[in-house]
């Protein structure tokens, strides 16, 4: 049905004459609720999602009373926090503390305007695509850091400035391993990488693919380095003092970033919508939940790292192999002969597992101890 | 340039996920790193100690149920050795069997929570403390079926305990102790060999051993700290000298030593609970006591090693039925005398899992 939709609506678009005055704000309008109707869905089957598997994984059963399967489950808790009551503390900073939500919502929001659904369906094909995704996906960083700042509460405010620390430091070797991306497609266009991807470039960056995943779980703060709401050591962090709709917002940004997070390192190394048999959309929903179940998998398992060591793995591991990653693929893009892909593809596998190996004998973290 | 910093005080607890209870810490934070930390209790006291002086000698057993929660039998086994000893009570030997069984029993329970609850600290979410609260359960039930309950058992009786065990007890338990090394296993694979824990607990919180000594701790934290010291061993009370058993210890005294020492106690514990299974005697599990004890004129300590450390009972009498005075050595206070020195310096991140490894029970410490 939807699929069907999205077909017509596509030939619909493309039926208008190209100059009609309202096909940009048609394509506006309908992309908006696209994505808005996705998001919200797709967030509440994630949460659903990461319970159920949790729980799997936990040896228990995880939410399965409200509705089949536990499906409504999501719903019900939506309807919990919208009927709770609002707690301002005291001594915070009204509007920042007003604020905060709105500030980190609105840009995972945005994010999805570059995201190709399938062949051109996107609301914006912008020719800087990543470029836009990359800058504006650290402005959720500012809303975070304004509730952390304007809860005026102590765990809230070390949750937050964890929460810059690492967004900049893990921003660099992000940016660095897209360029390795972007160098072999030839474009920053989202939707013209996916094109360039007739073999999907985990296989022709392995290592880049590799970076950019663990960049991009310190990035959204999934465990393992979820600091900045590390419920062992600081109840909530950043949104400690939050209840009611602001938390459930707050809730909302966390899964609509896993789920963005997702969608970009599908686009960028799994092949995006490209795929044989069942329709493009599909393919990309399906590779989304694939690899937000890698993240609710290192999630179950892994203990957190520390603060001290979040920053040297960004800086002494990922940056050195993101550089490294960068310059091996400017060498590849410059002289490698087009009619041998595979051969690449099993030397950058290679290179990969040499470096990463080599590196991390090379790789030492300290005691962590302060003397005092 | 040098900028004007200031140190902030953090208050972690008495509500808070990773405090075991009840526990405070009030943390001078500089950044992120630790400069002072005051601990402050208090805020479960029940006045364990002084109730027990308006109660019989039997009345007191349901009492210390609600000392360490997560080792009752051992609580009741301290209790009622002091008594014994008191009053110079003999215990048939089955009841002696049987209190051995249970106390290592329960030594696995209290590990498991441990580890977990250690492991949890560290981060890895809920994921070990399930499987471990999974292992927990089977041991509960076997307590379910001896007593009837599954947190305070009030099983142990001065002269033996309250009544012999079920037909059905002795197979579950040979069942639990052939599937309960695989589930060692099953937590070392897990984790234990994993590069972000040992990251995060090697050389973590070091407790030396002068300190160690000094600050008169016992039990796992004693024995990380590379002190082969076990009262089992030291001084032997009910018939540990009976059994064959190893004591880990540790080598530097750091978290991942604390948790090693007991996941490797687990596995002595399993080896007792085997030679005592073989072992166990028929016969009568308790002696002609009678309700009301009036033990003579005097004074008693009884220690026992529980899963905690050094747990013992000083018991006074004065010909009375109630005891004159009793005094409880709760290992997990002594243990946590060291808190201060282990976690300055380190971060707030640390400090949790150093608390965590230190391993206390709140219902002890305030009494």
């Amino acid at each position: 049905m939807i699929l069907n939709f999205s077909r017509s609506s596509m030939q619909y678009l493309q039926t208008l004459p190209p100059d009609w005055p309202g096909g940009f704000w048609w394509h506006w309008l309908v992309f908006t609720v696209i994505i808005i109707i996705f998001l919200l869905a797709l967030v509440m089957g994630f949460i659903w999602f990461e319970r159920r598997a949790l729980g799997r994984m936990q040896a228990r059963l995880g939410p399965n009373r409200v509705g089949p399967l536990g499906l409504l489950q999501p719903v019900a808790d939506a309807l919990k926090v919208l009927i709770k009551e609002d707690i301002v503390p005291a001594k915070a900073d009204k509007l920042v503390h007003w604020l905060a939500p709105v500030v980190a919502f609105v840009p995972v929001l945005m994010i999805f305007a570059v995201i190709p659904f399938q062949d051109g369906a996107l609301l914006a094909d912008l020719n800087i695509g990543i470029l836009y995704v990359v800058a504006i996906s650290s402005v959720a960083t500012v809303g975070i850091f304004m509730a952390g700042w304007g809860s005026s509460n102590k765990y809230s405010l070390l949750g937050a400035m964890r929460e810059v620390a690492s967004v900049v430091s893990y921003e660099i070797p992000l940016v660095i391993t897209i360029a390795g991306v972007v160098l072999i497609a030839g474009t920053l266009s989202l939707n013209q990488i996916v094109l360039a991807q007739d073999v999907p470039f985990i296989l022709l960056q392995p290592l880049g693919f590799l970076l950019f995943f663990i960049g991009a779980c310190a990035e959204i703060n999934r465990s393992p380095f979820d600091l900045l709401e590390a419920d062992s050591e600081l109840t909530a962090g950043f949104h400690t003092e939050y209840s009611g709709m602001k938390f459930a917002m707050f809730y909302l940004v966390e899964y609509a970033e896993a789920l963005a997070m997702s969608a970009i390192i599908t686009t960028l190394f799994l092949g995006g919508w490209r795929g044989p048999l069942l329709p493009p959309w599909l393919w990309f929903l399906i590779k989304v939940v694939v690899v937000f179940f890698v993240m609710v998998w290192t999630r179950t398992t892994l203990p957190r790292v520390r603060i001290d060591q979040l920053m040297a793995l960004a800086w002494k591991f990922l940056l050195p192999l993101a550089l490294i990653n960068l310059l091996i693929t400017a060498i590849e893009v410059l002289t490698w002969p087009v009619a041998l892909p595979w051969v690449m593809i099993l030397v950058n596998i290679a290179i990969m597992a040499v470096l990463v190996v080599l590196w991390s004998k090379l790789f030492k973290l300290g005691w962590g101890r302060v003397e005092i | 340039m040098a900028l004007r910093t200031e140190s902030f005080v953090l208050n972690i607890g008495p509500q808070h996920p990773s405090t075991h209870g009840v526990f405070r810490m009030r943390a001078t934070l500089d950044g992120e790193v630790i400069v002072d930390l005051e601990p402050v209790f208090g805020y479960l006291h029940r006045g364990i100690e002084k109730l027990a002086e308006e109660r019989t000698y039997t009345g007191v057993i349901p009492l210390t149920d609600r000392l360490d929660y997560l080792a009752s039998m051992s609580n009741n086994l301290a209790y009622v050795l002091a008594v014994e000893k008191l009053a110079g009570i003999k215990v048939p030997e089955r009841a002696e069997y049987l209190r051995v069984i249970m106390a290592e029993l329960q030594r696995i329970a209290s590990h498991l929570i441990a580890v977990g609850a250690f492991l949890n600290d560290c981060g890895a979410f809920m994921t070990p403390i399930l499987y471990m609260i999974r292992e927990r359960e089977k041991i509960l039930d076997l307590f379910d079926m001896v007593s009837g309950q599954r947190l305070t058992y009030n099983y142990m009786r001065v002269g033996g305990v309250s009544q012999d065990v079920p037909d059905e007890f002795l197979p579950a338990l040979d069942k639990f102790v052939k599937e309960m090394p695989g589930w060692i296993d099953e937590y070392d694979q897990l984790l234990a060999e994993n590069e972000i824990l040992l990251a995060r607990s090697k050389g973590v919180g070091i407790l030396s051993k002068e300190l160690a000594i000094n600050v008169s701790a016992s039990g796992p934290v004693l024995r990380a700290s590379g002190v082969k010291w076990d009262i089992r061993k030291a001084d032997p009370y009910s018939i540990y000298g009976r059994f064959e058993f190893e004591i880990p210890t540790g080598m530097v005294g750091d978290c991942y030593d604390r948790y090693w020492v007991r996941v490797q106690e687990m596995r002595q514990s399993l080896r007792i609970i085997k030679q005592a299974m073989g072992q166990i005697p028929s016969g009568a599990v308790r002696s002609e006591v009678p309700h009301i004890i009036r033990p003579p004129v005097g004074e008693a300590y009884s220690h026992i090693e529980a899963p905690k450390g050094e747990l013992g009972f000083y018991l006074v009498s004065d010909n009375s039925i109630a005891p004159y005075r009793c005094h409880i050595r709760a290992p997990s206070l002594l243990n946590l005398t060291a808190l201060r020195d282990m976690i300055i310096g380190w971060k707030v991140a640390d400090a949790i899992i150093i608390f965590g490894s230190i391993d206390i029970c709140m219902g002890e410490i305030d009494r």
